[in-house]
């Protein structure tokens, strides 16, 4: 395999994970207001990823970075010319990270409450956005002859992006919906379970109208194929919620979101951003990559370090294993 | 004022901000894992109630530093995407790396200790405050090494075809003399920092209350980050005269720059206070130290500085007509207030030692008075360091290679940049208000009682709150 495919591979690999695993993260804060009823509640909820959001925040960093290793062309187009939107992103990143190590830090109910705000809509505005991001990454973009973004920020905001982003947003409120499921004990474990398959149906409607929207855009065999899977992914997770097995539905919820972000990226390539203004414009895995030489070194890196990484993340998870409730949080 | 100037302001004031929760995040992750592990080999309580203590103040600013760092990583493509296009090939992997190999490290083992306590066995929950520390600690060398290439481009081609640098030795760049330098300079600037923390904190706590139970442990914080501060003073002061000497033979302009020195001497002379013109025709005073400016740059009390003029005739001549000195005033008293913070800081805990000496409590208003500005001196002191190295590498963004100008972002519009630096510079000043008082309402509530600590290999009792929740 070419190298340039093995990183396009990664880069989609990176984001998968970051999608899968912060995807929950976002749907928890998104949940925030509607499952936690009282103060004890909403820490439940925040803890059931209190010691993992960090790490799962670093996916991005690294498919960021990996981005800029091996396809500097693709990072400096797509993060210039989607400046709005990845602000936006940085922003709500920025306040709701902060949320969750300070509401804690005081007693007052409105302190809590205004970091309460910043972790729903810090986690609200990305789960659209990414959404809004990525279907415009599938969709192509004007971009000049030398690579320049020639569109506004409302040229992103089009109907199709717009669908992807309420995809996102509900996939990812459905993923966390099961994953507190999951995690927790008590009340608030039915309410999770129930609310998962009331979200669930209507994102699966969502999510099946993008998907076919996508592939009428641009789409292969393989890409036709991943859909397919991830609508039949999502609507089993979703009888293993009603059925209550929640450690199923939570495979179902992750591998649809990995196998909705796998059709875009398969239904991209060898594209890596198109230009609907200049068809010399367009970005391919090729053209955007990195030399040889670098893209065999980060090989190298990625193929001892990407293990290790799993590995201990994977130990996190187990180590945090055990379901909370409101009898485990502690008063202050 | 337009996009490239916006642009620019952007970059400074986020950078500075961001490196403000740095240097206290990389000290003082190992301070707290060694305090960890006084704890763990003595069995003394005094050890463990600090590692709580310190460790509080620790993830408070950590959680600041970690959400200001992924901006930085945007900001190159968001801002200077031909800048990051020019250089991608070369300073992509070690931000790719420094995520994979050193944030997961961080971020991950950081989420173990701190919901660890009660979970893991003690020995293996002490190992997840080293692994975090040590993942930060190595995310400062990639950082460093990408920005090593920027003062001192090593290992790359420039392809005649695209115009873009390539890499060609990736071991060159990992072992840039600049950044085997940079890196101790840095790391010994962040203990100044993290260990004049603990001082000011501990010195706090044993003049405002010395009748409190912990006054051991205060004294023991108070000593120990004194004498953290004096050593990495220390350190700070050698790693600084080697990388002047480096700086003067990669990148003489940032020397003179730094000195005001316009025409080249031999021997030259260090000013420590000079107030001129401007533009450095006229010197109104002078405070100067003969032959240290030499032997600071050349290591020879004798050797010859070039100065401005020459080597802006010099680069007129090699890269075309144009301005190729950067700001003077800003260099000038940016390598001063550096150098003059630090000091200032060391001082302080020569101080903060005597007043201890002998089993003495120090009880001294002007001691605390001093010891509550201090953390302040090496945080100011690490911001001019970062603002000279980058200022006075102006107008190049890579040195030699490309200029900043050339770097911006074409497509983006002054409207975005603006409306970007603005949403940055508010978020940023609110949380800093946010944070520090934050900082202070935990520095002032002092160590914390000891609960006795659940056994991690008891799990019958089901319902056990955590020993920690958020």
């Amino acid at each position: 395999m070419e190298l340039t495919t093995i990183w396009f591979l990664l880069v989609a690999v990176l984001f998968t994970g970051y999608f899968i695993l912060e995807g929950f993260d976002f749907g928890v804060g998104m949940l925030l207001p509607v499952l936690g009823r009282d103060d004890r509640e909403r820490r439940v909820l925040i803890n059931t990823i209190g010691p993992v959001w960090d790490g799962n925040e670093v996916w991005l960093i690294t498919a960021g970075g990996a981005m800029f290793a091996a396809f500097p062309e693709w990072y400096a187009t797509l993060f210039s010319g989607f400046y709005l939107p990845l602000l936006l992103i940085l922003l709500a990143l920025i306040a709701r990270g902060v949320a969750f190590e300070y509401r804690h830090k005081r007693p007052e109910a409105s302190w809590k409450r205004r970091w309460d705000h910043a972790i729903f809509f810090g986690s609200l505005l990305p789960a659209i956005l990414w959404g809004v991001a990525f279907a415009n990454i599938l969709r192509g973009v004007p971009l000049t002859a030398d690579h320049e973004y020639a569109g506004g920020f409302f040229n992103l905001l089009n109907p199709y992006a717009l669908l992807g982003g309420a995809t996102t947003a509900a996939l990812f409120l459905t993923h966390g919906a099961v994953f507190i499921a999951l995690k927790t004990v008590g009340d608030i474990r039915d309410r999770a379970a129930a609310l998962a398959v009331r979200v669930g149906v209507a994102t699966a409607v969502l999510a099946v109208a993008f998907l076919t929207w996508s592939l009428t855009i641009r789409a292969n065999t393989a890409a036709i194929a991943l859909a397919v899977a991830a609508a039949v992914a999502l609507l089993g997770g979703l009888a293993a919620a009603y059925a209550r097995r929640e450690g199923w539905a939570f495979i179902g919820t992750a591998a649809a979101i990995g196998l909705a972000v796998a059709t875009l990226f398969t239904a991209l390539f060898p594209n890596v951003l198109p230009s609907t203004l200049d068809a010399a414009g367009t970005l391919t895995a090729t053209n955007a990559a990195s030399t040889p030489y670098t893209l065999k070194i980060m090989t190298w890196v990625a193929v001892i370090f990407t293990p290790i990484v799993l590995a201990y993340q994977g130990w996190t998870y187990w180590v945090f294993r055990k379901r909370i409730g409101v009898a485990h949080i502690p008063p202050h | 004022m337009d996009a490239l100037d916006v642009a620019r302001w952007q970059f400074g004031v986020t950078t500075v901000y961001h490196f403000l929760f740095v240097p206290l995040t990389i000290g003082l992750s190992i301070l707290v894992a060694i305090l960890q592990t006084l704890w763990h080999r003595t069995g003394n309580e005094k050890y463990l109630k600090l590692t709580k203590f310190y460790g509080k103040l620790f993830l408070i600013n950590f959680a600041m530093g970690v959400v200001t760092g992924i901006v930085q990583e945007f900001q190159f493509g968001m801002n200077w995407s031909d800048y990051s296009r020019f250089v991608g090939d070369i300073f992509g992997a070690p931000l790719a790396i420094e995520a994979l190999v050193a944030f997961f490290l961080e971020s991950t083992f950081i989420g173990l200790w701190i919901f660890g306590w009660d979970r893991l066995p003690k020995r293996l929950h002490l190992a997840t405050i080293w692994a975090a520390a040590i993942g930060t600690n190595l995310s400062a060398y990639f950082i460093l090494a990408a920005n090593s290439f920027m003062q001192n481009p090593v290992g790359y081609q420039i392809n005649p075809d695209t115009g873009r640098a390539e890499l060609t030795d990736f071991v060159a760049v990992l072992t840039n003399k600049v950044a085997l330098i940079t890196f101790p300079h840095t790391i010994a600037g962040a203990f100044l920092v993290a260990g004049s923390l603990l001082v000011a904190v501990a010195l706090w706590h044993l003049i405002r209350r010395p009748d409190s139970t912990d006054t051991p442990a205060y004294r023991f914080a108070a000593k120990f980050g004194s004498w953290v501060t004096l050593i990495s003073a220390t350190a700070v002061m050698i790693t600084g005269d080697i990388q002047g000497k480096i700086m003067t033979q990669v990148q003489p302009m940032k020397m003179a720059a730094a000195e005001g020195l316009y025409d080249t001497e031999s021997p030259a002379s260090f000013s420590v206070l000079t107030v001129g013109s401007l533009d450095g025709s006229r010197e109104l005073f002078a405070l100067k130290i003969p032959y240290l400016l030499s032997y600071l740059s050349t290591g020879d009390p004798n050797g010859t500085v070039s100065g401005i003029n020459d080597l802006q005739a010099q680069y007129t001549a090699q890269y075309g007509a144009g301005s190729y000195t950067p700001i003077i005033p800003v260099t000038y008293w940016s390598f001063r207030l550096m150098i003059g913070f630090g000091l200032a800081a060391a001082a302080i805990a020569l101080l903060v030692l005597w007043s201890q000496r002998k089993g003495r409590t120090p009880t001294s208003r002007w001691l605390l008075r001093a010891g509550l500005v201090m953390p302040l001196l090496p945080l100011a002191a690490n911001s001019f360091g970062w603002i000279f190295t980058e200022m006075g590498r102006q107008p190049w963004i890579v040195f030699g290679e490309m200029l900043t100008r050339d770097g911006v972002s074409r497509s983006v519009s002054m409207a975005e940049v603006l409306t970007s630096f603005t949403a940055f510079t508010l978020i940023y000043a609110a949380l800093a208000v946010i944070e520090c008082k934050l900082l202070i309402r935990y520095a002032k509530a002092g160590v914390p009682d000891l609960t006795p600590e659940p056994d991690p290999d008891d799990t019958d009792d089901a319902e056990r709150p955590l020993a920690f929740a958020y």
